[in-house]
């Protein structure tokens, strides 16, 4: 008897994990570098990008392709085109789950530290990069591929992650305050050269005065928002650079609750129940208040600059609705002019991992022809984007463009040109912040907080110690903050094992425990029959 | 006798019947509840408390834990449009077309568009299905914004010619410009009276599995065709449309 039930112990034991590894992605091979790429094979690779809602854009990556294929009509890339960053996102962790991944993938950093949750999901960079044949630079290429040290180092500093890079950059934006400076000056104040945000703020609360018939004076309407900003997350993460203050380190520790934090969500209190403070998610876009002279300072992406100011291109509100005055572009608004601070952001790309080091290989050649002037120049001439290069940014053709902003209200819009220039003028003080695997929950967090604080300003809820108490841990909750946040670089801290692990676990080492107990049985049995 | 007894049960259960499908009274409202009139005097970012019908579900969605559903409703003097609001996946399914809820939340207003945010609600006993009001002769009065989100009907509109980025005229687009694929809300232009208007089918409210939206890839320019739809705002009216039946 006691045999039989061993035996079923044992047989069970050994289909446990037969059934779990049927359960979910396969994990893979490390990517190894292969010694050539093999042009005698065929290849198809997807690339998922992401596109403002711009159909140039839409246009660039198409004819990139179309050449890419021209050289190398061995490989097919297939575009599927996404809006939206967190879109991609999600559609990524559900297809590492199924193993389909695309080859290629416009991305956040922050992104990437995610997907590397999953063994060897993406390639890490450094072997491709430095390769002499097929690297960056490198002598077998096609194309005419930027060096390794012809990217911006700041900006192929961002792509690593843990400590291999797991990108490269595609494109580079920041944040810029764009300044009605014809209502500043009306309000009797003149631009400083650096915002300072002191000056923001009083300029903001000066332009709430009505007049007698209720109307805003500066501008003779009923609506008037001095300043609203579009990413409260970028602005929170800012502000706490711009004072030396914590938001989170490398290895993933969470400062954001800090002094620094509370007194900044004060000013929010105060400015957003006055009515001269409010966000993109409680108003709307910045530009579309901007455009019709019911904003001062707009603060949005430089990638956004073809939608901002009465000339623009791109318009959301109605042509009747637009007031015309002087637009200036400025950096966002500073804690000390004398160090500015301005967060580093816009597209990366990573290459998914495949069995096949060859499918790599082609993915890579394709990621490299994203960065050639070619291509560099054609996109970052859509919006207020700056190539990632230094080849593209100091071509003679690039240069060109700069020089002719204000030309037309096209192409050449100056407003779009100030914007790129802004970054150009200031890559040296750029930042991003530390990224790991729950780096994005802290980004959201750190929004958050402004938002709900406008929010309750606004209603005239009580903003005090006990409120922010109360802010934090609901925050820290919904954010999951209080568990482990940790860098993943191809390892990560999985946390506690679920239930079914546990118990199939549990099963394995009883049997285990058993089939000594019974051998331990045996013997001593044998042992005393001898006896 | 047995003739009487069963004529009076017929009745009777006729009767339970009829009150069964009766729809509620959408102008009564209990204690503490505000009217429509009270909530159009309310003041923006104030607390509000409604009673209306569920017209139309537009989305449900889990963000950072929290399922958030997007619901038209309506009472028998006006709509209000709930955004992102508190709601569990279970409560979403109970939450069909004439279900009654009671909501609470702040009055709010984004791009021109009037909503209750961050709300909470609970199902009440009764039942309304409003029917589209025809606002044809409304569009480009200075009242059209009165049916702000209501469901209402346009007729006899023609389709007009959009661009698209290569600057062909297309009866629609994939996004406002033509830079959005399958799956993504679609754009097209109607006109009456000599003047245009974009219309939209809004990907979350009408997906790519919809007639509607099936309706509308096919649209021919010229075409005349009667629509319905939730009177939508966004810097201007934006309707967005339901359905759509194109006209001989």
């Amino acid at each position: 008897m006691m045999k039989r039930v061993l035996l079923v112990l044992l047989f069970f034991s050994l289909c446990v994990p037969t059934f779990s590894a049927c359960h979910g992605s396969k994990g893979m091979n490390e990517f190894e570098m292969p010694e050539g790429f093999d042009e005698s094979r065929q290849y198809e690779i997807t690339f998922w990008a992401k596109n403002d809602t711009n159909q140039t854009q839409v246009n660039i990556y198409q004819n990139a392709i179309a050449e890419f294929q021209k050289l190398y009509p061995n490989i097919t890339v297939t575009l599927k085109r996404y809006t939206d960053y967190g879109k991609i996102y999600n559609d990524v962790i559900t297809n590492i789950s199924t193993g389909t991944t695309p080859n290629v993938c416009i991305t956040y950093p922050d992104h990437i530290a995610t997907y590397l949750s999953g063994d060897n999901t993406v390639v890490a960079l450094d072997e491709l990069i430095a390769d002499e044949e097929y690297g960056l630079g490198g002598a077998t290429l096609k194309f005419d591929s930027p060096t390794k040290e012809e990217i911006i180092p700041q900006f192929l500093q961002e792509c690593i992650v843990g400590e291999s890079y797991y990108a490269l950059p595609f494109m580079r934006s920041t944040e810029a305050c764009y300044v009605n400076k014809t209502y500043v000056e009306a309000l009797g104040y003149t631009l400083p050269e650096v915002l300072t945000w002191d000056f923001v703020w009083e300029v903001c609360e000066a332009a709430l005065q009505k007049d007698e018939n209720g109307l805003y004076a500066v501008n003779g309407q009923s609506v008037m928002i001095p300043m609203i900003y579009k990413s409260t997350d970028n602005m929170m993460i800012q502000v706490l650079k711009q004072s030396g203050a914590g938001y989170s380190n490398q290895d993933g520790e969470i400062q954001l609750f800090n002094d620094t934090t509370t007194e900044f969500l004060y000013d929010i209190a105060e400015h957003a129940g006055s009515g001269a403070f409010s966000t993109f998610k409680i108003s709307s876009y910045p530009g579309n208040f901007f455009n019709a002279g019911q904003c001062i300072f707009a603060v949005d992406s430089t990638a956004g600059a073809t939608w901002i100011g009465s000339d623009a291109p791109l318009q959301d509100i109605s042509e009747d609705a637009l007031v015309d005055f002087e637009t200036e572009v400025m950096m966002i608004p500073q804690c000390d002019p004398e160090n500015p601070q301005m967060i580093s952001q816009g597209p990366s790309i990573c290459i998914f991992n495949k069995e096949d080091p060859q499918e790599v290989m082609a993915s890579w050649l394709f990621v490299q022809f994203m960065l050639t002037n070619e291509v560099q120049i054609a996109y970052s001439q859509t919006e207020g984007y700056v190539p990632v290069t230094s080849k593209a940014q100091q071509s003679e053709e690039y240069r060109d463009y700069l020089s002719r902003g204000g030309e037309d209200q096209d192409l050449y819009y100056d407003v779009k040109i100030k914007a790129a220039e802004l970054l150009l003028s200031h890559t040296e003080d750029t930042f991003v912040t530390a990224v790991f695997n729950g780096s994005t929950s802290l980004r959201n967090a750190a929004g958050q907080l402004i938002e709900n604080v406008a929010k309750s300003a606004r209603r005239k809820e009580t903003v005090d110690g006990a409120y922010f108490e109360q802010l934090y841990a609901d925050v820290t909750a919904l954010y999951r903050l209080d568990q482990n946040l940790t860098i993943s670089a191809g390892k990560t801290e999985l946390g506690e094992l679920p239930t079914a692990s546990v118990v199939l676990l549990s099963v394995l080492g009883g049997a285990w425990i058993l089939i000594g107990a019974y051998a331990v049985y045996g013997r001593i049995k044998r042992q005393k029959k001898k006896m | 006798m047995k003739k009487i007894v069963t004529l009076m049960l017929t009745v009777a259960l006729l009767a339970m019947a009829l009150v069964g499908c009766a729809q509620d009274d959408p102008t009564k409202k209990s204690e503490g509840v505000m009217t429509y009139a009270e909530y159009v005097a309310a003041a923006l970012d104030s607390k509000v408390v409604i009673e209306a019908y569920v017209q139309a579900k537009q989305s449900w969605w889990e963000k950072d834990g929290q399922g958030l559903a997007t619901v038209y409703t309506q009472d028998a003097d006006g709509a209000y449009f709930l955004y992102e609001m508190p709601c569990s996946k279970e409560d979403y399914d109970k939450l069909t077309v004439g279900t009654k809820i009671k909501v609470t939340g702040y009055k709010s207003e984004w791009s021109g568009e009037i909503e209750i945010t961050d709300a909470t609600f609970e199902i009440l006993e009764g039942n309304y299905v409003v029917t589209a009001k025809d606002l044809t002769d409304k569009l480009g009065a200075d009242d059209l914004i009165d049916y702000q989100n209501q469901f209402v009907s346009f007729k006899g509109m023609k389709v007009e010619a959009s661009k698209d980025g290569d600057g062909n005229d297309v009866a629609f687009l994939y996004k406002w410009d033509g830079s959005g694929v399958d799956g993504d809300d679609l754009y097209f232009n109607v006109s009456v009276n000599g003047k245009t208007y974009t219309f939209t089918v809004e990907s979350y409210l009408c997906d790519n599995t919809t007639d509607v939206y099936k309706a509308v890839k096919d649209l021919e320019i010229g075409d005349v065709i009667d629509m319905e739809g939730f009177l939508y705002w966004y810097n201007g009216v934006n309707p967005h449309i339901t359905s759509v039946t194109v006209k001989d």
